[in-house]
C-alpha cells in the first residue's frame, strides 16, 4: 500500500532508552434498536511504530466476534483492520488494547534555531527532494480542511516575516489555546473551519484542523495525528477507567527535523505524553472507527478510553 | 459540378462554408469533399418530402424507444428525448487511421500514468509529474492505491473528446476516463440512422459496431477469470465469469445508455444495493442465493463506490469494494481512482510524458492548456482572458466551464482574485474553433444548414492492446453558443460513418434489437431480488391499470346512459366499487347500503403501494360500517366529474396516478423489457399526459379504450414475449394475484346487489361479454354468468382459472426455492372444485360469498409470504457510523 515504506525522512534519533511506556484501552460499544445482521467496520486502532514510538503488543477483539477480519496499512503507512460481523446482533463491542513505549522527541531548544519558514515553502514549490515530496502529501486541501484568507490571514500574526519556522508554529499553537475555548457541544465532526474560526469554540479535532488549514494556506505542509493523552487525575484521587479520550494534535514538517507535534488544545509540544495511532491529512484519513451495518435503526454509542503509564523498566 | 448543380436549387442553398472553420462537407473551395459525394447524391435525389419522412422516422424512433437523457435541473421532469440528426458525420478511411492510432497511443500512456501513480510513483520522483497534480488532486484517490492491476490495466474503457481545428487537424480537448458515457447512445444512433439510409451504408463501406462491444466483453470475462483464480470460490467448470454493469440508478442522465449497454452486452444491470461483499468477495444478491461477481464495470464515480472506505454519505456503492478490489477478488472497471486522469490539468504534461514513456511523440496535440497551478501559466491566463475558456482543474469541484470574453469588469476582477487564492483549481483552455457539418431540420426551406461539432470516440482495452470503436458520438451544437458541447445543457447528437477499405458482406445486419427475444431473462441464476421485486409489481400494475381504467368506463358508461333516463339498481353496487377503489368519495350512500352481514372485501389492498402494505381488511370493514350513517348528499354530476378527474389526473386515486406507477416500476425494469414493450408503454402514458383536466363524454372514453388497448398489448408481450423463466413467473404471479384480487371482490359485491340489477356491467368489468353473448345470445342470467366468471377454467378472467394459475406459478417458483405458500391456497382451490352449478351458482350464496371472500384474504397473505421470502433484503436500511 504504501509507496514509500518508511517516508518519514526523519533523522534516526539512534537507539535511546524510552521515555515512558503506555497500556492503552479503547473500547466502542455501540447498542442498537434493532437486529443487525451485517456489520462491515473499518478500523484505524491499532497504532503505528515510528522513530519515537515503539509498538510491544496489540490486539483487537470484537464481540460478536468477526467472520472476517484483515490487518492493512493504508497509503500513509497507518495499520488498519476491516472485519465483518454476519451474526446477527444489537449489541456491539469493539475492544482495542496496546502496550507501546515512547523515547524523547525535539525539546524547545532545539526550535529556536530553525531557518526561516519562507524558505520551507519556497522548498515545496519548488519540490527538489525526495523529502518535500513525501511531505507534500499533506501540503493541499483535503476533504475536511480547504484553505482560505481567514486562515492565511489568522496564520500571519505569527509567520511573520523571516521568522523561525518551529517558532512560529509553537507561537501559533498558544495562540489558538488562548485564543479558542474548548467546548465539546460547539462543534460536530462537519462543522466547517470558516465557522470553528469564526466561533472560536470546538475540540481537539476542530483546533488541529484549524492549525493544519492555517499552515497549508501558508504554503506549508502539515498533517493531522490521532492517537491519545495522558490525563492527570486531581491530586490525591486514584486514575479513572474509561476517563480518558481519544485525542488529535499537529505534526509541522521541518527540513531538517523532521516531523515536529504540537498539541494545540494543551499548548504543548508533543513530548512523551502522547501516544500516536496514525497520521493523515485530516480526521478523515485517520477515523479510528467507521463502519456501515445492515438493520439496526437507532443506536446508542459508548467509548471508554483507559490511558495507563507502566514502569519503564519492564520493556 | 454535376452533384452541385443537381440540388444547388434546394440542398445546399442556405449552406454557408465557413471562412475561418473546417467545414466537414465541402473543400476550401466550396466543392463537395469526395466522402460525401455519395451522400449529397442522394439526398439530391430525394424530394424534401422523402426527408421529412426520414425526420419524422427517425423522431418517432428515438421517441418510441425511448431513447433519453436526463437532465438534473429540468423542472419539467428528468427526461428529454435524445435529439439525434438525420445526416451522419462521415469519415473517410484514411483519416480514421490516424485518428485510431492518435487514440490508440493515447490511451496507453493513460494507462502507464494511472498504474504509476496507483503503484509505484516513480513519475513523481522524477519530476515528470508534479506533485500537486496528484496530491492535490480532488480525483486522487489514496485507498486505491496499491490495487494491482490485472495484467497492468487500470484503464479499461477510454473516451477522448476531439474537435477539428480549421487547419483539418483534429486535437484532443478532453480525456474521459473514468465512467465513460455515449458509446451506447451511439449505438443507438447507428441502429436508428442504419435504417434510415441503409443503401448509403452499405455503398460507403461503413463499419460496424458490434464487434467493438463484444471485445470489450470478451476482454471483461478474461480478466474476470483471473479474478476468479482469487479468493476460493472457483469457477465451476465452463461457467463464465460473472460481469455485471453497476448503475446509479434511474435519476442518473445516461441511465437510458446503461441499460440499453446492460442489454446489448448481455450483463445484469445492478445498483449498490444488489451487491454485497463477504470476506473480501463481491456477491449479486440473487434470488438463487449469492453469486460470486468477477467483474464491475462501473458508472458509478469513484469516491461514491464504496461507503466504508470513500465517501461516507455515498448510497449508490457497495461497502467493502474497495478491499475486495484490493485483495484482486474482484476487478472494478475502470480501476477506482481513474477520474484522476480527467484532470485538464494532466494535458500540458502529456507530449513529455508521451516522450519518456512510450519513447515516440504525442500523435495528436492537445488543444493549449494551461495550469494555473504553475505560476507563470496563471499570469499568462489573466494577460490573454478573453481568449480562453476557463474550466475547473478536477470534475470533483462541479463548476462550469466560463468563457472569459462572458465576463467583464467586477465579475472578471472577481473571477480572477478567486484564480490567484486556488489557482491549483482551475486549467485555462484555448477556445477551439469547431469544424462544421451539415444538419437538417424541417423547417421552412429543405436545406441543410451547417452546425458545429464535436467528435467522441472510444477504446477498449484487451490483453493485446487498446482497440478504437470504429465510429463514435457526434456531438452538435445547438442553439447560437457554438463554443458549447454538452448534452447537459442540451445539444444534438449524431451517428458516425467511419469507412472501410473493405466490409465483410454481412456486417450490416441491422444491430438486434427490438425482437422479442430481447424480452428474455437471458440467466436466472443472475435475477436479483430487487429485480424479481420489481418484476412482480410490474405484473400487478398493468393488471391493476387494466381493472381501474374498466371500473371507469363500466361506472361512467351507466352515468352518461342515465343521463337520459333513470339508472339501473345495479347502479349503487357499481358506485360502491368505485369508493372501494377510491375513485370516489367514501361518501357515496351506496357504499353504506352494503349489508353490513357481508363480508366487505378489503379495497385497501388494491392500494397499497409498492411494498404490499395492505391494510388489514377488518379494518376496512370497520372503515364501511362508519361510513353507513352518512347522508347520500353526492350528485351524480359530483360523481361524474370525479370519474373524470381519475381518469386524467394523478393528483387523485384513479388510472393516470396507477399508469404512473407502472411507468415508475418499469423504469426500473428498463433493460428487462423490449423496445416493443417500452413503445406501448411510452404510448400510454403520452396519451395520458396529453389529454386536458376537462375531459368530455367521448375523450374519456377513447382515453379509456386506448388504455385498454396498450394494457393487452403488454399483456399479449407477458404471455407470448417472454421465457418462462423465473423472471417472466414473477412478473406472471403478480399479474394473476392482482386479477384474482379483483375478481373475487367484484364478485363479492355483485353477488350482494339488489336483485333488480343487469349483469352486463360485471360482465363488461371481467371482459367476458363477447364470450357471454357468442355462447348465449341471450340477456346475461346468474347461472350461466357465475359459471362463466367463477368455475370456467378456460376463461381467463374466472376465478378457478386465475387460482389455479396462482397455485402453478407458486409451484414453479417452489421448485428452485422450496415450498411457497401455495398450500395455503390448495384447499380453496378444492372447495371451488367442488362447487356444483345447478346447487351452488345462484344469486346472493352466502357461502360462495364467503369462498370469495377467503379467496382474497388468502391471496393477500401469499403476496406478504412472498415479499417476505424472497424481496426483503435489507438493503434498505444500511446506518453509517462513524466515530
Amino acid at each position: 500500500m504504501n509507496a514509500n515504506p518508511n517516508p518519514d525522512a526523519i533523522p534516526n534519533p539512534g537507539p535511546q532508552s524510552p521515555c515512558a511506556r503506555y497500556n492503552v484501552i479503547h473500547e466502542t460499544r455501540y447498542a442498537y434498536q434493532s437486529m443487525v445482521t451485517l456489520s462491515q467496520q473499518y478500523l484505524h486502532m491499532t497504532p503505528r511504530s515510528f522513530p519515537y514510538q515503539e509498538t510491544e503488543s496489540h490486539q483487537i477483539w470484537v464481540d460478536p466476534a468477526e467472520e472476517d477480519g484483515v490487518d492493512g496499512v493504508d497509503y500513509f503507512g497507518n495499520n488498519t483492520r476491516h472485519i465483518a460481523i454476519t451474526v446477527p446482533h444489537k449489541t456491539l463491542l469493539v475492544h482495542a488494547e496496546f502496550t507501546v513505549a515512547l523515547t524523547p522527541r525535539h525539546n524547545l531548544d532545539k526550535i529556536k534555531g530553525t531557518l526561516p519558514w519562507e524558505s520551507l515553502r519556497d522548498a515545496m514549490r519548488q519540490q527538489r527532494s525526495p523529502t518535500t515530496l513525501e511531505a507534500a502529501r499533506y501540503l493541499y486541501g483535503s476533504p475536511h480542511i480547504s484553505f482560505s484568507r481567514e486562515l492565511e490571514d489568522y496564520a500571519r500574526l505569527s509567520y511573520t516575516p523571516g521568522r523561525p519556522q518551529l517558532d512560529a508554529a509553537l507561537d501559533l499553537t498558544q495562540r489558538i489555546f488562548e485564543d479558542f475555548e474548548f467546548d465539546g457541544k460547539a462543534t460536530e465532526i462537519s462543522t466547517p473551519l470558516e465557522q470553528v474560526l469564526k466561533g472560536r469554540r470546538g475540540v481537539c479535532q476542530d483546533f488541529a484542523q484549524l492549525m493544519i488549514g492555517c499552515l497549508r494556506s501558508l504554503g506549508l505542509p502539515a498533517r493531522y495525528v490521532s492517537g491519545y493523552i495522558l490525563t492527570h487525575p486531581p491530586a490525591g484521587q486514584p486514575r479513572m477507567i474509561g476517563a480518558d479520550a481519544s485525542h488529535a494534535w499537529v505534526s509541522v514538517f521541518c527540513p531538517g527535523l523532521g516531523w515536529v507535534d504540537f498539541d494545540p488544545t494543551n499548548r504543548c509540544l508533543v513530548q512523551c505524553e502522547h501516544i500516536t495511532l496514525g497520521w493523515g491529512r485530516d480526521f478523515s484519513d485517520v477515523t479510528p472507527m467507521r463502519g456501515i451495518v445492515l438493520g439496526g435503526g437507532e443506536q446508542d454509542l459508548d467509548v471508554m478510553v483507559t490511558v495507563t503509564p507502566l514502569a519503564l523498566d519492564l520493556a | 459540378m454535376e452533384v452541385n448543380e443537381r440540388m444547388d436549387n434546394q440542398l445546399l442553398a442556405n449552406y454557408l462554408a465557413s471562412t475561418n472553420s473546417y467545414d466537414e462537407m465541402l473543400d476550401s473551395s466550396g466543392q463537395p469533399r469526395q466522402h460525401w459525394r455519395a451522400m449529397l447524391d442522394s439526398l439530391a435525389a430525394d424530394t424534401p418530402d422523402t426527408m421529412r419522412q426520414r425526420f419524422d422516422t427517425v423522431q418517432r424512433q428515438v421517441h418510441e424507444n425511448g431513447v433519453t437523457y436526463n437532465v438534473y435541473a429540468d423542472a419539467k421532469g428528468t427526461q428529454r428525448a435524445w435529439d439525434l440528426n438525420v445526416l451522419p458525420l462521415i469519415l473517410p478511411h484514411a483519416e480514421w487511421r490516424e485518428i485510431e492510432a492518435a487514440v490508440i497511443q493515447r490511451a496507453t500512456l493513460l494507462n502507464q500514468i494511472l498504474g504509476d501513480v496507483y503503484g509505484a510513483q516513480t513519475m513523481l520522483a522524477n519530476g515528470l509529474l508534479p506533485p500537486a497534480l496528484i496530491h492535490g488532486s480532488a480525483g486522487f484517490l489514496r485507498p486505491a492505491h496499491g490495487i494491482v492491476h490485472k495484467d497492468d490495466v487500470a484503464l479499461h474503457f477510454y473516451a477522448i473528446d476531439m474537435a477539428r481545428g480549421p487547419d483539418g487537424r483534429w486535437w484532443a480537448l478532453a480525456d474521459r476516463t473514468q465512467a465513460p458515457s455515449g458509446a451506447g447512445y451511439a449505438l443507438e444512433n447507428r441502429a436508428i440512422i442504419g435504417r434510415t439510409f441503409p443503401e448509403l451504408l452499405r455503398d460507403l463501406k461503413v463499419q460496424p459496431l458490434s464487434g467493438f462491444f463484444s471485445t470489450m466483453r470478451d476482454s471483461l470475462a478474461h480478466w474476470g477469470r483471473l479474478c476468479a483464480r482469487n479468493g476460493n470460490v472457483p469457477l465451476r467448470n465452463g461457467e463464465p465469469p460473472l460481469i455485471v454493469l453497476l448503475t446509479t440508478g434511474p435519476y442518473n442522465e445516461t441511465y437510458y445508455e446503461q441499460a440499453y449497454l446492460a442489454r446489448h452486452l448481455g450483463l445484469p444491470l445492478v445498483e449498490g444495493g444488489d451487491l454485497t461483499v463477504r470476506n473480501g468477495i463481491v456477491w449479486l444478491k440473487a434470488l438463487s442465493g449469492l453469486q460470486r461477481v468477477h467483474v464491475i464495470m462501473r458508472r458509478v464515480d469513484d469516491e461514491f463506490c464504496d461507503p466504508l472506505e470513500l465517501r461516507t454519505d455515498s448510497a449508490l456503492g457497495v461497502p467493502g469494494l474497495t478491499e475486495a478490489a484490493r485483495r484482486g477478488n474482484v476487478m472494478v472497471a475502470n480501476s477506482l481512482g481513474s477520474s484522476l486522469l480527467e484532470s485538464g490539468a494532466l494535458l500540458g504534461f502529456l507530449p513529455a510524458l508521451c516522450k519518456r514513456l512510450l519513447g515516440e511523440p504525442l500523435k495528436m496535440p492537445s488543444v493549449a492548456t494551461w495550469w494555473c497551478g504553475q505560476e507563470a501559466a496563471l499570469e499568462q491566463v489573466i494577460e490573454k482572458f478573453d481568449k480562453l475558456v476557463i474550466k475547473p482543474s478536477f470534475s470533483q469541484l462541479r463548476q462550469l466551464a466560463i468563457f472569459g470574453q462572458d465576463l467583464k469588469g467586477d465579475a472578471r476582477a472577481a473571477f480572477i482574485a478567486k484564480m490567484r487564492a486556488k489557482p491549483n483549481n482551475y486549467v485555462a483552455q484555448e477556445v477551439v474553433r469547431l469544424s462544421q457539418a451539415p444538419v437538417w431540420q424541417p423547417g421552412a426551406s429543405s436545406a441543410l444548414s451547417a452546425r458545429a461539432i464535436g467528435l467522441r470516440v472510444f477504446a477498449c482495452a484487451t490483453p493485446n492492446g487498446y482497440v478504437v470503436m470504429p465510429g463514435g458520438l457526434t456531438r452538435v451544437a445547438t442553439g447560437p453558443d457554438a463554443r458549447v458541447l454538452t448534452m447537459q445543457l442540451g445539444g444534438g447528437s449524431k451517428d458516425t460513418w467511419v469507412q472501410a477499405n473493405s466490409v465483410p458482406a454481412d456486417a450490416h445486419k441491422p444491430l438486434q434489437r427490438s425482437t422479442t427475444s430481447l424480452d428474455l431473462i437471458r440467466d436466472d441464476t443472475h435475477l436479483s431480488s430487487r429485480m424479481a421485486e420489481n418484476l412482480f409489481w410490474f405484473g400487478r400494475h398493468t393488471v391493476r391499470c387494466d381493472n381501474l381504467g374498466r371500473l371507469l368506463r363500466v361506472s361512467l358508461n351507466i352515468l352518461f346512459d342515465a343521463r337520459s333516463g333513470d339508472k339501473g339498481a345495479e347502479w349503487p353496487t357499481v358506485a360502491a366499487l368505485c369508493a372501494w377503489f377510491h375513485l370516489i368519495d367514501v361518501k357515496e350512500p351506496a357504499l353504506a347500503s352494503a349489508p353490513a352481514s357481508a363480508p366487505v372485501p378489503a379495497p385497501a389492498q388494491m392500494q397499497s403501494q409498492m411494498q404490499g402494505q395492505a391494510q388489514d381488511p377488518v379494518q376496512a370493514q370497520r372503515q364501511a360500517q362508519a361510513a353507513e350513517p352518512a347522508p347520500p348528499t353526492v350528485s351524480d354530476a359530483e360523481i361524474e366529474a370525479a370519474l373524470l378527474l381519475a381518469v386524467v389526473s394523478p393528483d387523485v386515486p384513479g388510472l393516470a396516478r396507477q399508469q404512473q406507477q407502472l411507468y415508475h416500476t418499469a423504469s426500473h425494469l428498463r433493460e428487462r423489457l423490449s423496445v416493443d414493450n417500452w413503445r406501448a408503454l411510452n404510448r400510454m402514458e403520452e396519451r395520458g399526459a396529453s389529454a386536458g383536466q376537462a375531459l368530455s363524454q367521448s375523450e374519456a372514453m377513447t382515453i379509456l379504450d386506448d388504455a385498454a388497448a396498450s394494457l393487452m398489448t403488454m399483456a399479449g408481450f407477458a404471455l407470448d414475449g417472454m421465457t418462462r423463466d423465473l423472471g417472466w413467473r414473477f412478473l406472471s404471479f403478480g399479474r394473476r394475484l392482482e386479477r384474482l384480487q379483483f375478481q373475487s371482490i367484484v364478485l363479492q359485491s355483485a353477488l350482494e346487489m339488489d336483485a333488480d340489477g343487469s349483469l352486463d356491467w360485471l360482465l363488461e368489468l371481467s371482459d367476458s361479454i363477447v364470450t357471454y353473448r357468442a355462447r348465449y345470445r341471450a340477456q346475461p342470467e346468474w347461472l350461466p354468468v357465475l359459471d362463466l366468471l367463477v368455475l370456467d377454467a378456460s376463461n381467463p378472467r374466472s376465478i378457478l382459472f386465475q387460482l389455479d394459475g396462482v397455485i402453478e406459478s407458486l409451484k414453479k417458483i417452489g421448485r428452485s426455492y422450496g415450498p411457497c405458500g401455495e398450500e395455503q391456497l390448495i384447499p380453496l382451490q378444492q372447495e371451488l372444485l367442488a362447487l356444483k352449478p345447478e346447487t351452488d351458482l345462484y344469486y346472493a350464496n352466502p357461502h360462495l360469498i364467503d369462498l370469495l371472500h377467503r379467496i382474497n384474504v388468502a391471496s393477500e397473505a401469499i403476496s406478504e409470504h412472498i415479499g417476505l421470502q424472497f424481496f426483503s433484503y435489507t438493503g434498505d436500511h444500511q446506518h453509517r457510523t462513524k466515530k
